[in-house]
């Protein structure tokens, strides 16, 4: 709670966390903002944006309503983002926890399994994912963390080694603490801080693969994405681009307010850091 | 009976190829309720030798006995128990406390772990540790940041004696702390011996403050033990080299071997 007391008090983290709040609120009043399947044909095709007040934002080319879709998108939007940023930084802990403690030929082990994962294109690892296993939101939602879990472990495995030598661990073992609660009790919190300024900028990540991925016709096709919206209006650009506009507009918004909210975050914990 | 018993203990450390004796051929005894002021240099491995003797490190050759037992075959849950019996001070008094911690906390671990009183005690204990050392009951609820720094070293006192130990080594236990409040610390320990016969291995660059607390000092240098003796003797008629040099560097400790100014020149 103090956290966040801090983070709203950076200019940053208020605009940040102003926009997520609202997006959050946006995707979870989904179903009361706009009732129904959005991706139900609802009027007339091709209506422009503002003339309309049933349609506000127009309707695309099977007359399905723009608006609908950008709320409902930001569900899955957000859905898949934090749930695959959570999911590689989950893994990326664990691994990096352990390479830290462990040491030696187990470390250098994982290290070389993580140099592998950071050396493909994250991007070309989800789509070989996706495309050999068939796209559905847990698939695609473990594809873009199997892309983003090796800089979490990093930095974890950074933070543990650093941690380590610390006089506290010492003075912890010296008391006759078990190792397992020296792990998740002295060292773990105290790694945690710069691995979570991090994981917003995963989310952005994330949220930017998965629409690519929908772009490319790679993303679950019962639900309806941001992504998927783009490259449905990007065949009538010329005539309708506000069609590709509006949720590009969405995209674009979120991931800057996922952004500022890192950076508030990461001044936040610095701030706490500072602290005697 | 001998408390503390080291023999022959021998560490290197290998950096770049290039390889450095920490601790060579060290023996040292220590008996129970006594001060043993560990004196040296910078790098002369006294801190190496305190650490191979609270297990953080492992010793290359050499045996330790403490309380009648082979201390360095010890291992797991064996040696986490038995450390209740040898505690340590650290002379970072910030980075010796986890940043998250509370004064409670730091306090109810060792409790804890070695179920010192029953948990519904453990307040009360706490409360009865916090007052031995000087300091507040209602301090128990502060975080251990936002208590100064001879506070700190009090609470770390605290810790240290919570399990009921038979030795503490102090790692340059006041080194950081202002030199007003190095009395009052130095004070608080020599009570707590007296009282709990308590032996303390005190490792310090700094020959006034072992003068003070020390029955006897054990001069390090490169490593090897140069010289051992009662503190008036080692003080007062230094045989090693290593020995003069570090009271050549406190000549107030040559010219005035009574305790406090003296006016009659």
């Amino acid at each position: 709670m103090r956290l966040l007391r801090d983070l709203v008090r950076t200019p940053e983290g208020a605009i940040g966390f102003g926009i997520l709040a609202a997006l959050v609120l946006i995707a979870l009043l989904a179903p009361a903002l706009s009732p129904g399947d959005p991706l139900r044909i609802a009027g007339r095709a091709l209506l422009p944006p503002f003339i309309d007040p049933a349609f506000p934002l127009g309707t695309d080319r099977l007359g399905r309503d723009v608006l609908a879709g950008i709320i409902h998108g930001t569900r899955t939007s957000l859905a898949v983002g934090l749930a695959a940023a959570l999911a590689a930084i989950a893994i990326g802990l664990c691994l990096g926890l352990t390479a830290g403690f462990a040491g030696g030929l187990i470390d250098e082990g994982l290290m070389r399994v993580v140099d592998a994962f950071q050396i493909v294109p994250s991007f070309l690892l989800a789509l070989a994912f996706v495309s050999v296993i068939g796209a559905s939101v847990p698939v695609v939602v473990m594809a873009i963390a199997l892309g983003a879990w090796a800089d979490p472990a990093r930095l974890t495995r950074a933070q543990v080694l650093s941690i380590r030598e610390r006089d506290y661990v010492a003075s912890a073992r010296v008391i006759g603490m078990h190792p397992a609660e020296i792990a998740f009790r002295e060292i773990l919190p105290n790694a945690l801080p710069p691995v979570l300024a991090l994981s917003a900028i995963i989310v952005a990540a994330a949220i930017l693969t998965e629409a690519a991925l929908s772009f490319l016709g790679l993303g679950d096709p019962n639900v309806v994405t941001w992504g998927s919206m783009i490259a449905e209006g990007r065949n009538i650009l010329r005539s309708s681009p506000s069609l590709s506009i509006f949720p590009g507009v969405a995209l674009v918004v979120t991931v800057v307010g996922v952004y500022l909210f890192s950076e508030g975050l990461t001044k936040a914990l610095a701030g706490r850091r500072l602290e005697p | 009976m001998t408390l503390l018993t080291i023999e022959n203990l021998s560490k290197r450390f290998s950096s770049g190829g290039r390889e450095v004796a920490a601790v060579s051929d060290v023996s040292l005894t220590l008996e129970p309720g006594e001060t043993l002021g560990l004196v040296g240099a910078s790098g002369s491995g006294k801190t190496t030798l305190a650490r191979i003797l609270m297990r953080l490190l492992p010793a290359d050759a050499g045996a330790i006995r403490f309380e009648g037992e082979d201390w360095l075959t010890l291992s797991g849950a064996e040696l986490r128990h038995r450390r209740a019996r040898m505690q340590m001070v650290f002379q970072d008094v910030l980075g010796a406390f986890n940043p998250r911690a509370t004064v409670a906390s730091v306090l109810d671990d060792p409790l804890r772990i070695h179920n010192i009183v029953p948990k519904a005690e453990r307040p009360r204990e706490i409360a009865a540790l916090l007052d031995r050392v000087g300091l507040l009951a209602s301090y128990a609820e502060r975080s251990i940041r936002d208590v100064s720094g001879g506070q700190r070293q009090r609470i770390a006192i605290a810790r240290a004696i919570a399990t009921k130990p038979s030795l503490i080594v102090l790692d340059e236990a006041v080194s950081a702390l202002d030199v007003s409040i190095r009395g009052k610390i130095l004070e608080l320990l020599v009570e707590l011996q007296e009282e709990r016969s308590i032996s303390y291995l005190f490792v310090s660059h700094d020959l006034a403050v072992l003068r003070a607390v020390s029955h006897r000092i054990a001069v390090m240098e490169t490593g090897r033990l140069t010289e051992t003796g009662p503190t008036r003797q080692v003080i007062e008629n230094p045989q090693s080299p290593a020995a003069r040099a570090l009271i050549g560097a406190v000549p107030r400790l040559v010219t005035e071997p009574t305790e406090g100014p003296s006016h009659d020149v």
